[in-house]
């Protein structure tokens, strides 16, 4: 088994040794420095501890042959056909990722009535995508949905495999990643591709200030998901390329146990990942009667507000507004942050943003680490200020 | 009907920090139940008090994570199982969705799983669906509201993007909720008293069925944590200092100048 090995010999200051953990998994019990279930493999304690004392040791694995899985796929999230930007953003992606290892880009589409809007992506630079089109799967039941992917999985065998993380992808992609018992990474914000094909995962991680690198060595298809607006969107060329190529599940997996009663439509709502304009308040706002003047700073500018998880949990925030990790992402022509210290998480959300100013009273504050304006100030004197100004304009 | 609800343990209010070094740090072990999961927790007592229910929890994490099932006892939970050995250390989703489905096994047999929608520390909302997919049974993601519970099926109401979808599973199946679905009671003193001494299930990998370690903690986890490193830090920028007034205009004098005013 895989785990850190404790070298009871090498430690001479117990108390020391437990506090090396930052999850708590070092303890001492029955005479012996042990690392419980608590353990995270962040290795810490391999590399702060004294020398030779914690061992990391790692599994003797079966080797794969990469040389087996070729290409990188991207899930096509659609409506009724409708294709959710997320997908082009990865297909850009992919392209990248796949001219490094000189593999080819897939698209797989399951749905019902989508072969007609399958040819529409070969105008992005797919060199082929992999239709499943029936009836049964118009609406999105989990048991076709995963047999079809599992379909193309089987048949086509690609290294990598992109999933929008929308609602729908969030459900399917760990389902048909636990049917090939592989691994993925979810919400992923930077990826890349080693010489070898091992996908290159970069996220928020343990909770946090933290980035980990995380890949899949020995396990293929590898599967990540990512936000919207986190990737660019190809441009779309006037002759399309590569080819559409039609699958077929067998008619038995396309039972489900799942009926679709009714569907209502949602009243459109606006949506801050489409906004141009962004105010941001965060945790530095005393009390929620002071997020008026953030209200109408969005509103002077056109834009709209949004705000950190701490508002959020305190209750004075729609969930639907929140900016980060297990927020929305958002990349706007400008995004201005009130009181934000500007965590991982939060960055995570809104780094790629075109314009990005910042207020915050703390001149070592982390969102100053991304911020193109810094402006170390107090947003009760700043913010009245900047209103004032553009009242009397 | 058998429920059993996943619930797990997060750090409370302390976060996790990172030094200058890029070293993280943590004072204090502060730790509660997972807030989606409270909701989860909520669902079942709701079923378990319209149609009679026998209500499981259970967790898999270290010998401390017992406190967040004392927890779902002073709610109302009914049995309670602590899935802890070391051997489950260092899992990802996929061997933590394992060691779940194992442990879910031994409770008995249940004809509707909930898990919360996603845990605030590990934030993937996949150890549901993945769990689902061992299981063998469908899963429904997001759901936001239990319209009906059925003799073999469960009426959900499903939270999509542009959509509402109605739905109804047969059972046995997996839902995972959404934060909001009911309210969630808080723990009650009187149960707290009844329930101090009630037994805990523990199970360690001896007693699961699948007793192969590669399936388990870090062995079973295809995903490797390669290296941690601190954010990126862009040095291209302009800092600005001064009284209020004087940040406010100059700030309006660049929005005007990028033509945002
Ligand atoms: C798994 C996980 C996922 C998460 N996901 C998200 C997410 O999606 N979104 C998110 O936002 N957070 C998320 N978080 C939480 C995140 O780690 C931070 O706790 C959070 O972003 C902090 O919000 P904040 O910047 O508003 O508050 P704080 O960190 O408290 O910062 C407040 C800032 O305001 C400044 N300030 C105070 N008063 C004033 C004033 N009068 N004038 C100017 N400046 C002032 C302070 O100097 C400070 O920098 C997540 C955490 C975890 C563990
Ligand atoms: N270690 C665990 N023990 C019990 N339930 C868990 C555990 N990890 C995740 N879950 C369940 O799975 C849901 C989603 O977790 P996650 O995929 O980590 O976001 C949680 O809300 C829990 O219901």
């Amino acid at each position: 088994m895989a785990g850190i090995i404790v070298n009871q010999s090498k430690i001479t200051d117990i108390d020391g040794a437990v506090k090396l953990c930052p999850f708590g998994a070092i303890e001492y019990t029955s005479n012996e420095v042990q690392i419980n279930a608590a353990c995270k493999l962040c290795m810490i304690c391999v590399k702060k501890g004294p020398e030779g004392a914690f061992i990391f040791q790692e599994d003797k694995v079966e080797e794969i042959d990469k040389s087996l899985w070729k290409g990188v796929a991207v899930y096509v999230d659609h409506l009724d056909g409708d294709i959710h930007p997320v997908t082009l953003e990865l297909i850009g992606k992919a392209k990248e990722l796949a001219a490094k290892i000189n593999h080819p880009v897939y698209a797989v589409f399951i749905g019902s009535n989508v072969t007609e809007k399958a040819n529409d992506l070969l105008h992005y630079g797919v060199d082929e995508v992999f239709v499943y089109d029936n009836a049964a799967l118009k609406d999105f039941k989990i048991e076709p949905y995963t047999a079809a992917f599992e379909d193309f999985i089987s048949k086509v065998k690609p290294s990598t495999i992109l999933v929008g993380a929308t609602t729908l992808g969030r459900s399917l992609a760990p389902r048909v990643a636990a049917r090939f018992k592989t691994g993925l990474t979810a919400d992923c914000t930077i990826l890349d591709v080693k010489e070898n094909t091992d996908l290159v995962q970069i996220r928020p991680a343990f909770g946090g200030n933290i980035m980990a690198q995380i890949i899949t060595p020995n396990h293929r298809p590898q599967f990540a998901t990512v936000r919207y607006k986190i990737f660019n969107a190809p441009e779309r060329s006037e002759n399309p390329n590569g080819k559409v190529t039609v699958g077929t599940v067998p008619q038995d997996k396309l039972a489900s146990a799942i009926e679709v009663l009714k569907i209502k439509q949602k009243e459109a709502e606006e949506n801050i990942s489409d906004a141009e304009v962004i105010v941001v308040a965060g945790r530095g706002i005393k009390k929620e009667k002071d997020l008026e003047m953030i209200n109408e700073l969005a509103a002077a500018l056109g834009g709209q507000v949004a705000c950190t998880r701490p508002l959020i949990e305190a209750g004075w925030g729609d969930p639907k507004k929140q900016i980060g990790l297990s927020g929305r992402t958002v990349r706007p022509k400008l995004i201005i942050t009130c009181a934000v210290s500007g965590s991982v998480q939060f960055k995570a959300g809104m780094s790629n943003s075109d314009v990005i100013i910042a207020i915050d009273e703390d001149p070592k504050a982390a969102i100053f680490d991304v911020a193109h304006y810094g402006i170390v100030g107090d947003i009760y004197q700043v913010v009245p200020s900047l209103l004032e100004k553009i009242k009397s304009m | 009907m058998e429920i059993v609800v996943c619930i797990k343990q997060v750090p409370g209010t302390t976060e996790v920090k990172v030094d200058e070094k890029g070293n993280l740090i943590r004072d204090g072990i502060d730790s509660k139940m997972n807030p989606y999961d409270l909701y989860a927790v909520e669902t079942a007592l709701k079923i378990k008090e319209e149609k009679g229910a026998k209500v499981n929890v259970i967790t898999m994490g270290p010998p401390q994570s017992e406190a967040v099932l004392r927890e779902a006892f002073m709610m109302g939970a009914d049995d309670a199982y602590l899935l802890t050995d070391r051997k489950f250390a260092g899992a990802d989703v996929l061997a933590t969705s394992y060691a779940l489905y194992q442990g879910v096994l031994k409770t008995g047999k249940p004809q509707l799983i909930i898990c919360g929608k996603q845990t605030t520390d590990g934030d993937t909302a996949q150890v549901g669906p993945e769990m689902a997919e061992y299981l063998g049974i469908p899963h429904v993601a997001n759901v936001k509201k239990i319209h009906e519970v059925k003799e073999n099926s469960i009426v959900v109401e499903m939270d999509m993007p542009t959509t509402m979808e109605i739905v109804e599973v047969q059972f046995p199946c997996l839902v995972t909720v959404e934060k909001g679905i009911f309210q969630p009671r808080l723990p009650s003193y009187k149960r707290k008293k009844q329930t101090v001494n009630k037994e805990i299930v523990k199970f360690s990998l001896k007693d699961f069925e699948d007793q192969d370690e590669k399936q388990y903690g870090s062995s079973g986890s295809p995903t490797q944590v390669e290296r941690i490193f601190p954010p990126d830090v862009n040095t291209d920028k302009e800092m600005w200092e001064g009284s209020g007034e004087e940040l406010g205009d100059k700030l309006f004098k660049k929005l005007a100048d990028l033509k945002f005013v």
